[in-house]
């Protein structure tokens, strides 16, 4: 019974991004990459899931250059992952493309009883991978989970959706499940974990072997730019009641937002 | 020319504010025709408010089956109303619904899908949306290639609304959607405990940070944000504290939002913060340090004790709005 973790390698979030000067992409240098908050769950609830199932096996399996994204593997290997995957690739493949990929390596493998990946990756922003590699496998999937129970045949999760609300939904295994921030508290690796994680071989997979055609790739981005600098601060100056007054009056009629 | 199909969703039996702005964004831009498409019995009772915002022609499944959110019943259904009718542009909301959905319908007709799109322009069948990336630390376009059907999800609050116009009318067509063998199971649904827009929805924000001191005195927030009609967010910090749910947190781990106007009380201004707010349209920083980041994002700022303020601001708005 295999675990998968789909997990990507992003900027830390401290990270101050700088635009290239032919604004084709962003500038990678000076940039520390990390796995992606959100699939820190993902790895963490796996470990929980094979903890309670010593059979299972934890799998985690990234995408991109190898060189980088294989730190991220081997956090997920000293944070208790069993094994781990690479699919060598250039950056910046698009979600349909990254999801046919994973996919087609998790259904080679074969043996998967749950899936689990981060909601989002803080990257670009999209939530799109988990759902497709859930449909291109033909298994039924629930994002932005913050509570997860497994069952004999089914699992049993929680999602957040919009205003607060959640929806208590069940699936059948094989299941998808991303994973929202609450699902859990990511353990970090301990010094053990780190020195066997060095040792593991990663299994490399080029992705020109995978038979993705390049017209899989549906997106591109061009013409990044920063935001637009702000001007300068207005400071409202007197006592509390002036100054509530003065902003009641900016809002109106200056800015006119209410 | 293009069919542009807008899925459409609809709260209290109202159409959404985020489906009447993408209708009527569609309407402006010389598609062949404006698709309304909407699932479950709300749609079914309130198809005509559609027409009232653009749309030329309506499918919709009034099927109470679809009442209750379910992706792969949904994304089957959807992936067969947009090869039915033909559609090769789909625009839907960036909400909790549309981003779950509508990668796993991208998947089934192996097309691209671009979410949180902040800008859009459509030229026949060409299609550029403009996107935050890294939460907002940065923009680009994105363009579609290879993709005979091109999906987007816009943000809400991006686009102009102007008032419903009544008479409109369009062709309704139902439909009996295939249903696939489910393996997923909805099995309740709880509400959340506040009747306010989502952060992503709405227009005015109110968000606290540790300088609120205690997870009581969000009370403050939530008292300014009843007379403003707005949504109370929060910091990381204050969110990992338990001081408020996560579905609360603004930010780079949080949701990335963008109302009209965002007032951050007693928070310094962290990174990971300011991308998730800075591209509020007008921002009002109150905090008692002058040297917090936060004031270089704000357009007004007040520097003082949030205790002080924040009580006076919600009586003097309550006077200047409600009189």
């Amino acid at each position: 019974m295999k675990i998968f973790v789909c997990l990507k390698q992003v900027p830390d979030t401290e990270t101050k991004i700088k635009i290239l000067p032919d604004q084709s992409g962003i500038d990678p240098a000076g940039i520390k990459w990390v796995m992606n908050p959100y699939d820190e769950y993902a790895v963490e609830e796996a470990i929980k899931f094979r903890e309670k199932n010593p059979t299972a096996q934890v799998w985690a399996i990234s995408m991109g250059p190898k060189a980088r994204v294989s730190e991220s593997l081997r956090t997920a290997l000293a944070m208790g992952a069993d094994e781990a995957i690479v699919i060598n690739s250039v950056e910046n493949t698009d979600a349909l493309t990254t999801a046919k990929a994973l996919s087609s390596v998790i259904s080679s493998e074969t043996g998967a009883h749950l899936i689990f990946s981060g909601k989002l990756s803080i990257d670009n922003n999209q939530s799109s991978v988990p759902q497709m590699v859930a449909e291109f496998l033909n298994l039924p999937h629930t994002s932005v989970v913050s509570k997860f129970e497994a069952g004999a045949e089914n699992v049993t999760v929680e999602r957040d959706v919009d205003g607060g609300a959640k929806e208590i939904v069940q699936m059948m295994t094989p299941a998808l499940i991303s994973a929202n921030k609450g699902l859990n508290m990511p353990r970090y690796a301990s010094l053990p974990g780190i020195m066997k994680a060095k040792k593991k071989v990663i299994k490399e997979i080029e992705f020109s072997s995978l038979g993705i055609a390049a017209t899989e790739q549906k997106i591109k981005y061009s013409g990044y730019s920063l935001p637009q600098e702000k001007s300068p601060v207005k400071l409202l100056t007197g006592d509390v009641a002036a100054q509530a007054n003065e902003l009641i009056k900016l809002l109106r009629d200056e800015a006119k937002v209410l | 020319m293009s069919k542009i199909l807008v899925f459409s969703e609809f709260q209290n039996n109202n159409l959404k504010r985020s489906s009447q702005e993408l209708l009527q964004f569609a309407a402006k831009s010389g598609a062949e025709s404006v698709i309304g498409f909407s699932l479950g019995s709300q749609a079914g009772a309130n198809a005509a408010q559609m027409a009232h915002h653009g749309a030329t022609e309506i499918h919709l499944s009034k099927d109470a089956g679809f009442d209750a959110y379910n992706p792969e019943l949904f994304s089957a259904a959807a992936a067969e109303a947009i090869q039915k009718t033909g559609a090769t542009i789909i625009l839907a909301s960036a909400s909790a619904l549309g981003k779950d959905l509508f990668p796993r319908v991208a998947a089934k007709l192996s097309c691209g899908v671009v979410s949180d799109g902040v800008e859009i322009t459509i030229v026949g069948d060409d299609v550029k949306v403009k996107k935050p990336l890294y939460s907002g630390k940065c923009f680009a376009t994105a363009a579609f290639e290879n993709s005979s059907v091109k999906i987007v999800l816009m943000r809400a609050n991006q686009l102009p609304v102007v008032a419903a116009d009544t008479t409109k009318t369009a062709n309704i067509t139902e439909h009996n959607f295939a249903k696939p063998n489910l393996k997923t199971l909805i099995k309740e649904i709880v509400k959340g405990t506040s009747e306010k827009l989502d952060l992503t929805e709405a227009n005015i924000i109110i968000s606290g940070g540790r300088g609120l001191k205690e997870a009581g005195n969000f009370k403050m927030l939530n008292d300014l944000a009843d007379v403003l009609g707005a949504t109370v967010g929060a910091t990381r910090a204050v969110v990992d504290a338990g001081w408020v749910g996560h579905s609360m947190q603004v930010g780079q781990t949080g949701k990335t939002v963008a109302p009209s106007l965002y007032i951050a009380v007693g928070l310094s201004g962290a990174i990971q913060h300011l991308a998730g707010m800075s591209g509020s349209k007008v921002i009002v920083a109150i905090n008692s340090d002058a040297n917090a980041p936060i004031f270089q994002k704000a357009t007004y700022g007040i520097v003082g004790d949030a205790f002080e303020i924040i009580p006076k601001l919600t009586e003097e708005f309550k006077k200047a709005l409600h009189g």
